[in-house]
């Protein structure tokens, strides 16, 4: 005897099919409101800022002049202080998720220096500012340089990296640690040969996001003191510089036109020099992560 | 039998993990080239005892071990010993096969890497490969991943990986667990073979598995007072057909547990 009779089944799987396509059409919703404004801005910026984009605008310095103002001081600028802050934040972070993870793992000192680390990626990239002006600028004595800029930055994504880098650690099956461990290895080789490989895929991806962000910091840079004009190269670590995201503030608070356009072509290089670091990151991530795949 | 003929010995040894007691007091001799099998019904403490022989209930921070493991004479938990040193003389294979995601011939080429070894590396992967009769099967693609083998496979280059290090032990937990008949049976044979070289110690839950291939047998059990005592040692030849314990005889024939 079915309690439950069958035209009451029928009407519910009415209903599960009509919710099951609500929700996809939502989802569909969302992805066209996000896609659409991405090509809203995208069109707006090609517009307003593709015919300044030219050699001339890429290879000149910045200038009182619209039409002669370039972006080469920029874009060498954010290209030195990411690699800086790239490199840094990469071996201060993996060796901060190592420790938590590997040495310190299941300590009260490993917990709690967890929760800060991930309360700090919360904190006002301003705040990071203040701190590299004080401590890299001042107290180090490397002025408003290339290098106290890399370090900020490095400071301010830091905590992403060693969440992602933490993450990334802890999904390597503890089955290949003992395997390791079974046949001799120490606590250092374990790591070296068997989690550090595998968690390198899973780190990238956090550097990656890191730097992104990275490069399109404005705040704190300021902050610290870098330059708005920079008729010049910053050809060594300790010279002054400026950034992309700077000079686009600072041309967009400008009254004339064309310092406007200057603006849009400066966010499409800016866009364009992401895309391609997100591209090789992808890039190299899969190239380490298909090999063993079986 | 004389003290030189076991290779492992264990005396009042127990573990506790926090304050609870997993293994009690078990007093074992094992023999030098024989397989000797743990077996014992589910939680009864026969991972954690042959844990103890590698010391690998080091890398669980709640494991404590009471009692001494003598390997040759050598008090496994004495003060000088390197627990890293104790793993590569004594090898283990674990229930899930777990080869590294590397090559076929890096996974077996780790142990010696990690030791420091320098010599003919072709001539270490070729022998271990060989004795673990895997060799014909994977020849051809040393420099395949590993992972891409079948299960029984894997197995056996876990064992190839944990020859190449020239053990004197082998520590085998529940090796065919995952594993079909067919390859159940390869590995069984390997290890009769294996067992005039080296000492293995193997736990199973399977009955049949144990009386076929192992020269000795240990029946750990848990009661409500008691976990992971030993109930019987002995001749799996005598275990299996004419045990001394009634506890014995009621889990080999499946009256319980
Ligand atoms: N890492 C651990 N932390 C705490 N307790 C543990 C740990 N490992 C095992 N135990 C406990 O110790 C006891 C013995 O476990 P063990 O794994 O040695 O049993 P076993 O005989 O191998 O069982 P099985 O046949 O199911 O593999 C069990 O009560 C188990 O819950
Ligand atoms: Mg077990």
């Amino acid at each position: 005897m079915a309690v439950i009779p069958r035209t009451e089944f029928q009407r519910r799987r009415n209903r599960r099919k009509w919710l099951g396509r609500a929700f996809h059409g939502m989802c569909l919703l969302s992805v066209a409101i996000a896609l659409g404004m991405l090509a809203v801005l995208l069109i707006y910026l090609l517009i307003q800022g593709a015919t300044g984009i030219n050699w001339s605008f890429l290879t000149s310095f910045a200038s009182r002049h619209p039409d002669q103002a370039g972006i080469k001081a920029a874009i060498l600028g954010s290209i030195y202080v990411v690699l800086v802050a790239g490199v840094v934040s990469f071996t201060l972070g993996v060796a901060t998720a190592l420790y938590l993870e590997e040495y310190a793992a299941r300590s009260r000192f490993a917990k709690i220096a967890k929760i800060n680390i991930a309360n700090l990626a919360g904190v006002p990239s301003i705040v990071y500012g203040i701190l590299g002006l004080q401590i890299f600028v001042h107290n180090l004595h490397l002025g408003k340089s290339v290098l106290a800029g890399g370090f900020t930055l490095a400071l301010l994504v830091l905590p992403i990296v060693i969440v992602a880098a933490g993450e990334a650690v802890r999904a390597v099956p503890p089955s290949f640690r003992e395997g390791s461990y079974a046949l001799g290895a120490t606590r250092w080789q374990v790591i070296w040969h068997i989690v550090f490989p595998l968690a390198f895929p899973g780190i990238l991806t956090g550097v990656i996001l890191a730097v992104s962000r990275a490069i399109g910091e404005t705040a704190p840079l300021i902050a610290m003191g870098a330059l708005t004009f920079v008729p010049f190269s910053p050809d060594s670590p300790l010279s002054r510089f400026t950034v992309l995201p700077i000079q686009i503030f600072n041309w967009t608070s400008r009254p004339q036109e064309g310092f406007q356009e200057a603006a849009a072509a400066g966010i499409i290089v800016l866009l364009v020099i992401l895309l391609i670091m997100n591209a090789g990151a992808v890039i190299l991530r899969n190239h380490f992560q298909n090999k063993w795949e079986g | 039998m004389l003290d030189q003929d076991f290779i492992l010995q264990t005396r009042g040894l127990s573990v506790y993990y926090d304050s609870k007691i997993a293994v009690t007091d078990v007093n074992l001799n094992v023999a030098r080239n024989r397989i000797t099998s743990i077996i014992g019904p589910s939680g009864c403490g026969k991972s954690t005892l042959l844990r103890c022989f590698n010391r690998m209930n080091d890398l669980i921070p709640s494991a404590r071990v009471e009692g001494q493991v003598l390997f040759d004479g050598l008090d496994l938990y004495g003060p000088d010993v390197d627990p890293t040193e104790i793993r590569y003389e004594i090898g283990m294979v674990f229930q899930r096969p777990n080869p590294f995601p590397k090559s076929i011939y890096d996974n077996v080429a780790f142990g010696p890497r990690i030791n420091g070894f320098k010599g003919d590396m072709d001539e270490v992967v070729e022998r271990s490969l060989v004795r673990a009769a895997l060799w014909d099967e994977v020849k051809d693609r040393l420099k395949a991943s590993a992972l891409s083998l079948s299960g029984g496979q894997q197995q056996r280059l876990c064992i190839a990986r944990a020859l190449a290090v020239e053990p004197r032990v082998i520590l085998m937990d529940e090796p065919c667990s995952a594993l079909d008949p067919f390859a159940t049976l390869a590995i069984e044979e390997l290890m009769r073979e294996l067992s005039e070289d080296y000492s293995i110690i193997i736990v199973t839950h399977n009955m049949q598995q144990a009386a076929r291939v192992s020269h000795y047998t240990a029946f750990l059990m848990l009661e409500e007072t008691r976990v992971g005592f030993l109930v019987e040692f002995g001749e799996s030849r005598k275990i299996f057909t004419n045990p001394e314990d009634e506890r014995t005889e009621a889990y080999i024939t499946g009256r319980f547990g």
